[in-house]
């Protein structure tokens, strides 16, 4: 198994820490960003539930329903495949930008001898 | 699975959102202890890698879609308290930037998904690393089985929430049966992206995995020679 040839190198591994961080951001960027335009637009589980039970039209507009970015799309691009992958690079970024301040901020830890 | 604005009446979601608010900051807590500079990079790549494919809704059946929820990858991949926390930066990206989840029903959709499904996927891989033999195999298999169960985990509390303040009145069992056969469809996938993504993870960079390095250090010496 691949899994083998793998742990043999784990010293390599560990060296290629900014390698492994790039790698997920550009798969997560390939998939927010070109994969999303093929995702399936039915009904997801519980919209599916609440049509067939009958409550789905309790729900009420979202807020933000006019927003730049609602639905996953960028208003103003008619282009739905360019749409739609941009709108997932946003989101791409920004969760990077948050999440990766946020946890930044969490794993700081105050140094015992006062720096 | 992201509830929107006026399934659940205005009393029930501020109830969820005080316990999503506890959960949140308990993972908080837990988190700033068991977070270090090393492993919150990784925090940060599994929050955006399920803000990605979250997007990616796969057909399940007849005119039904799902999507990953990505709360049993997180909880095995940086544990579970930066796991909530991950989901509830998916959430909040979500609800705030492309109107996807409620803004009143944030709390229900964190509890759901941060709370329950991260602590229900865990939950099970922890019981299942212990009785399978300890290789990485295992860890993922463990991972995806626990990610199989969140899904139906967290369609109960939507059901849960439902039974306690739904504006509409059709009867709770109905809806219970039909989230979870629902859920436990969409949990294959689930179980199929979750074991897939903490296996590529698991052989590039098995030293910072939450759910594998905290079980195998003797594991680990022995095989490294």
């Amino acid at each position: 198994m691949a899994g083998k040839i793998m742990f043999r190198n784990w010293r390599f591994e560990v060296l290629t820490n900014r390698k492994f961080y790039i790698a997920g951001f550009i798969v997560s960027l390939f998939l927010a960003g070109v994969v999303s335009f093929y995702a399936s637009s039915d009904p997801d589980g519980l919209e599916r539930v609440a049509e067939d039970i009958g409550f789905l039209e309790t729900a009420k507009d979202h807020t933000n329903a006019d927003g730049t970015l609602a639905d996953y799309g960028v208003k103003g691009i008619d282009n739905e495949r360019a749409s739609v992958g941009v709108a997932g690079v946003i989101g791409v970024i920004g969760t990077a930008v948050v999440a990766g301040v946020g946890f930044k901020l969490i794993a700081r830890k105050p140094k015992k001898d006062g720096n | 699975m992201h509830i929107p604005d006026g399934f659940i009446d205005v009393q029930t979601s501020a109830i969820f959102a005080g316990l999503a608010a506890a959960g949140v900051a308990t993972a908080l807590k837990g988190a700033r202890t068991q977070l270090d500079e090393k492993t919150a990079p990784l925090a940060g790549l599994t929050a955006v890698f399920i803000f990605a494919v979250q997007m990616l809704n796969f057909p399940v059946v007849a005119g039904t879609s799902g999507h990953l929820l990505g709360g049993a990858l997180a909880a095995v991949l940086v544990g579970p308290w930066a796991a909530t926390l991950a989901l509830t930066v998916v959430l909040l990206m979500q609800g705030f930037l492309f109107a996807d989840g409620g803004l009143t029903a944030l709390g229900l959709n964190v509890f759901n998904m941060g709370v329950l499904g991260v602590w229900a996927g865990y939950g099970t891989f922890l019981l299942l690393r212990k009785v399978l033999p300890k290789n990485k195999s295992s860890i993922s298999l463990a991972a995806a089985i626990g990610g199989l169960l969140s899904v139906p985990a967290a369609a109960i509390g939507f059901t849960i929430q439902y039974a306690m303040g739904a504006t509409a009145t059709f009867s709770t069992s109905a809806v219970l049966s039909a989230m979870v056969g629902t859920h436990v469809l969409i949990g294959i996938g689930e179980a199929l992206i979750t074991g897939l993504t903490v296996s590529a993870v698991l052989a590039s960079r098995s030293d910072l995995v939450y759910g594998w390095k905290n079980n195998v250090q003797k594991l680990e010496i022995r095989s490294a020679n």
